[in-house]
């Protein structure tokens, strides 16, 4: 049984990803910034229809590994594959085309200040010069998703930490993305702020099942993911019956740069790893 | 006990000196591959004229009062000061000459660059620092745009286009200034200022004075954008590259005008 009380076999009735091409994969990557190496050797993949939460305490390279995924950092040795294509010296130019197809939520939802709500939402559609009234109804759906609909015309300054972070997301989600990347999205936000985020990204995952990896050093929004599921219904996240966890939602632990672990959550509460131990203890 | 190297573990002066030394060869090899990318994204696309309308905005119309009231009042200076030195060779005729010339030539280009670059270096460096620590930047580029074609580019080219007429308003405006106090200040006939001003130019100082402020142009919105997009070290680190902006495109807009000076008056030599 974990925390939260469920127990960690997988949803009955849900298959696990078995696409065998995988949207991202990693192999024998670090890098270093002057200094000691950030990630060392880490190696994983992330499966079509797949949520990877990548756990680990601050500071130990989550954000960059994060960064790595989509090329905003290159590393200094390993390989890295996205949408089965090399990235690792990818020339930036055609890294761009390859961007459009991710979504990315920054850890503070590094909104453009300068912009309302609606050109940040519709910032992909503007450089593409879709139709303005096409925007404009694309952009409202986006916003309807998060509930945010009625921010349509106001400015990022105006908005709360909460509400800026629900905005990128519908500013990662606008043009159906084939990988989301959640950089802490969570992060610094109050219990019932952060839940309101975490149902969104269960949401996500149950109404369009975008492959996603997920940065968070918060244990309870990593387990809340696993253990519960959007009911479209109810419109609401609820939780899976107990004993059940969502299959498709796997965790990678990260201690000092180096992947220490990469399994379910069933395979998680039971690590003899000390590490692992300690983080969950 | 004494050691038997007593500078031993501490830096040496050369180690400081070999640091310092290969700090600024990896600037300038930054800032020369910085420049490069910026040029090169004009000739293919995409290309975002809105950015270099708006841009244009507000480096030239939103630099027009403080060039004009800059070039106003150094031409003014200019007839206050020459005057008192002309007047003693009883050469007084010739202010509007003395005026006209080191306004065209020199004072206006230089002036004009280094109240631009106060202006909009800093707040280039400013504004693109602010989107590089709250990871704006990384946000364009994680949405497939690139920061280089969307924010330096535009900026770039504006600046060099928007300092050529600015330059031009502040010439304009400093032989006004100098007309100004040499009718109501130094009661000198007018009409003999302005035919001295226009009958003393010729073709080599005007070409010097408009081949100056698209090199200046160049600089501040280059260096300004290179100190932004390098910016590191939160809120701090915006004040820092502000600083640098500032500091490195004044200094670069003298140099600058010193070696545009000395290759312009070798190459009009002969007229």
């Amino acid at each position: 049984m974990n925390e939260n009380g469920a127990s960690t076999q997988p949803e009955q009735g849900l298959a696990p990803a078995a696409d065998p091409e995988p949207v991202v994969v990693f192999r024998n990557v670090s890098i270093a910034f002057a200094g000691p190496p950030v990630l060392e050797d880490v190696s994983f993949s992330v499966a079509p229809g797949e949520t990877r939460i990548l756990l680990g305490p601050a500071g130990v390279g989550k954000s960059v590994l994060l960064k790595l995924t989509n090329g905003l950092l290159r590393p200094d040795q390993g390989s890295i594959l996205l949408f089965g294509e090399e990235i690792s010296h990818m020339p930036e130019e055609n890294l761009f085309p390859l961007r459009t197809r991710t979504g990315m939520v920054f850890q503070e939802g590094a909104l453009f200040d300068s912009l309302s709500v609606r050109d940040n939402v519709a910032y992909q559609l503007i450089q593409e010069q879709v139709p303005d009234d096409e925007i404009d109804s694309r952009v409202r759906a986006a916003l309807r998703f998060v509930e945010l609909e009625e921010t349509f015309s106001l400015f990022p300054a105006s908005l709360s930490g909460g509400m800026r972070r629900r905005v990128a997301i519908a500013r990662a989600l606008i043009r159906q993305p084939e990988l989301l990347l959640y950089d802490s999205p969570t992060g610094g936000l109050d219990p019932v702020t952060s839940t309101t985020i975490i149902e969104l990204i269960v949401k996500e995952r149950d109404v369009y099942r975008t492959p996603s990896l997920l940065v968070t050093h918060r244990l309870q929004d990593a387990f809340t993911l696993c253990t519960h599921r959007f009911d479209a219904e109810a419109g609401r996240m609820v939780p899976l019956p107990k004993g059940h966890t969502d299959p498709n939602t796997t965790f990678l632990m990260l201690e000092e740069g180096r992947l220490i672990f990469d399994g379910s959550l069933h395979d998680l509460v039971h690590s003899q790893n000390p590490f692992v131990r300690e983080f969950l203890e | 006990m004494q050691p038997f190297f007593p500078l031993a573990g501490k830096p040496m002066a050369f180690d400081t000196i070999d640091r310092t030394a290969k700090k600024v060869v990896l600037t300038v090899q930054d800032y020369s591959l910085f420049v490069w990318r910026a040029v090169t994204n004009l000739f293919r696309p995409p290309r975002y004229w809105p950015e270099f309308l708006v841009q244009s905005d507000i480096i030239g119309v939103g630099s027009t009062s403080i060039v004009l009231l800059s070039g106003f009042f150094t031409g003014g200076v200019l007839a206050l000061q020459s005057a008192a030195t002309l007047s003693a060779f009883g050469a007084t005729a010739v202010t509007g000459r003395f005026v006209s010339l080191t306004m065209i030539r020199e004072l206006g280009p230089v002036l004009t660059g280094v109240m631009v670059s106060g202006r909009n270096a800093s707040s280039m460096a400013s504004e693109l620092g602010s989107m590089v620590v709250t990871e704006q930047i990384d946000a364009m580029r994680a949405l497939g745009v690139d920061p280089m074609r969307k924010l330096v580019t535009p900026r770039i080219f504006a600046c060099v286009t928007m300092l050529f007429f600015l330059t031009i308003v502040a010439d304009a405006f400093g032989i006004l200034g100098g007309a100004f106090v040499t009718i109501f200040m130094n009661h000198q006939n007018g009409t003999q200022y302005f035919s001295m001003a226009w009958e003393s130019l010729r073709f080599p100082d005007i070409i010097q004075g408009l081949v100056k402020p698209l090199f200046s142009g160049f600089i501040i919105a280059s260096i300004g954008c290179f100190y932004g997009m390098r910016t590191s070290g939160g809120t701090e680190g915006v004040g820092r590259s502000t600083i640098d902006a500032v500091v490195f495109s004044s200094v670069l807009i003298i140099v600058a005008d010193f070696l545009l000076t000395q290759i312009l008056l070798s190459l009009f030599a002969h007229l």
